[in-house]
């Protein structure tokens, strides 16, 4: 794995065409949807003539394909976009090359970013880094396996509950989920609009605070953005003190992962953290909660895909009767279609105070609980996952059991707190094991500040 | 909940404006009646009295100015994202 301060100062020609090797190399990952060679080049000869200047200058990065990005198609791994070519870009992206950083491919994912495996890719699922015959994790699965394989130093994904922190979990790498509204969104195809994040993967702690200083901060093209808040001070943290939420390392965790998060928390206690036991009931709800609120928001935000004016349309449409549902119904993978019916019932007359208007109540409630939480502690922390990356094709029969993987990490999304998961080891299988950080709003840099102290000991 | 019926799936279809195959249909009940009867789980939370969280964020009423943003997008490019236009109009089937 590589850092970003390895591409700095070395020509940019050099970092890309070497990043693109290596892409190519890894081909069999199926990581990778699109390899975005011309514009990277031209890009990289641009910041070798001093044209293009920077704190990223010629450091290659790779961008979840559910990004608007030129020099190539945006397809969020759908048929439906399968051809889609965005006249923008997200802001993201345009942040990332105004520091001189380089995009380089677009990264598999879970059609529309639904699903914690990327095996609901429309192009086949991406194999995770470290055992070819499992899972990625997801949904921002190709942007964890590019990074944890080397290919780039770091790769932009978008976390709705649990897509980043989850297969960062699954493949040894950091990964950032900032506080909601924190980055923006504009470009980036919706899915929940409530808890729609966007953050990143590196492979260590201080790229991910370079990383926050560049891409937070308002945006007019997207009003969901707050203010810069990110203050980069993550040396000298002091002594926090961490409540280990216990429904975080419970029953359902397996015992491989829960000694992996046992052995980190240990070295935070000798690190002089006080590290004490807390229990929040109410989290055990969240995903219940999670499959009503997201499938209700997602419903409503794929309803713009209508074989109209962008995306796909059926090519046997007889009459205007069949272009939507013919469109739809070609355009979207399965569980699109699950979470776009599930959002149609819940959001039903009839269903609605039982389901959705029930779920954002216990919303509430579970904000409360976190609240609460932070009176006593900076920082809360458990597993990210309750396994570590499972087989390819172990949990695509049942959605349930494929839902149970994001039981740890949508708590957080729902409260719009930041989140990182830390790489802590590797279990006995040999397999990556992340632990799971959370605080506060806008509190993100504790986070990265922990990790990197926990980062240092380990020298 | 016991289980959703194909008529119940052809229904949320309908609402989804998707054209299901016969197969597909049954898949999806089954796969929804599974989910159905998890998320049931949060009829055991009382939430009596509580009020619901739409967002997250303290942000309300976002102004700006009503000024005409072209976000460097032109009328070409969107004919050209367009599965079909005669280069003026997108174009759809016929109605009748």
């Amino acid at each position: 794995m590589s850092s970003i301060i390895d591409f700095l100062g070395n020509s940019a020609y050099e970092n890309v065409s070497n990043a693109i090797k290596l892409a190519k190399k890894y081909e069999y990952h199926n990581a990778i949807l699109h390899i975005t060679e011309k514009r990277a080049l031209e890009a990289a000869q641009k910041v070798d003539s001093g044209e293009i200047k920077g704190k990223l200058a010629g450091v290659p990065f790779i961008v979840k394909d559910n990004f608007l990005a030129f020099d190539g198609p945006t397809t969020a791994a759908s048929k439906m976009l399968e051809n889609f070519n965005s006249p923008i870009q997200a802001t993201a992206v345009e942040k990332l090359e105004k520091e001189g950083a380089i995009c380089i491919g677009k990264a598999n994912l879970d059609a529309f970013a639904h699903g914690g495996s990327t095996e609901n890719s429309a192009f086949g699922p991406t194999l995770n880094a470290f055992d070819k015959t499992r899972v990625a994790g997801g949904s921002s699965g190709g942007s964890a396996v590019s990074v944890a394989l080397g290919i780039v130093p770091f790769a932009l994904g978008s976390d709705t509950g649990g897509s980043i922190r989850q297969p960062a979990s699954f493949n040894g790498v950091y990964g950032v989920k900032p506080t909601y509204g924190a980055i923006s969104r504009y470009g980036v195809v919706a899915m929940a609009s409530s808890t729609d994040t966007i953050g990143f993967f590196t492979t260590n702690a201080n790229d991910a605070d370079l990383l926050m200083n560049i891409l937070t901060g308002k945006d007019t093209n997207d009003m969901t953005t707050i203010e810069s808040f990110y203050n980069s001070n993550i040396e000298n943290i002091g002594m926090k003190k961490i409540g280990i939420v216990k429904e975080f390392l419970e029953d359902g965790v397996d015992s491989s992962v829960r000694d992996v998060v046992n052995k980190y928390i240990a070295k935070l206690e000798s690190a002089g953290h006080i590290v004490e036991q807390i229990s929040i009931p109410i989290v055990k709800y969240a995903l219940a909660m999670y499959y009503i609120i997201v499938p209700a928001e997602v419903s409503s935000n794929l309803a713009r895909y209508d074989g109209v004016r962008y995306g796909l349309r059926s090519k046997n449409i007889k009459n205007i009767g069949d272009l939507y549902g013919m469109s739809r119904d070609e355009g979207f993978e399965t569980e699109n279609k699950r979470r776009i019916m599930i959002g149609s019932y819940v959001l039903s007359s009839g269903y609605f105070d039982a389901y959705y208007l029930k779920a954002q109540k216990a919303r509430t409630i579970l904000i409360d609980e976190f609240n609460k939480a932070f009176e006593k502690y900076d920082v809360l922390i458990g597993a990210v996952a309750p396994t570590t990356a499972f087989k390819i094709g172990e949990n695509t029969s049942d959605p349930v059991k494929m839902y149970m993987s994001d039981m740890l990490i949508v708590p957080a999304s729902l409260a719009g707190l930041p989140s990182i998961s830390v790489p802590a080891g590797l279990s006995i299988e040999g397999l990556p094991v992340g632990v799971q950080l959370i605080t506060k709003q806008k509190n993100d840099a504790l986070l990265i500040g922990l990790a990197n102290q926990m980062e240092k000991q380990n020298v | 909940m016991d289980s959703i019926s194909i008529s119940d799936v052809q229904h949320l279809a309908k609402l989804s404006s998707l054209s299901l195959s016969e197969n597909e249909t049954e898949n999806l009940r089954l796969d929804l009646t599974r989910i159905l009867q998890y998320i049931e789980l949060l009829k055991e939370l009382d939430t009596d009295g509580v009020d619901p969280t739409y967002q997250v964020t303290d942000l309300c009423n976002i102004f700006r100015e009503d000024e005409i943003i072209d976000y460097k997008i032109t009328r070409s490019d969107l004919l050209n994202i367009a599965p079909d236009s005669d280069g003026e109009s997108i174009r759809v089937p016929k109605v009748l």
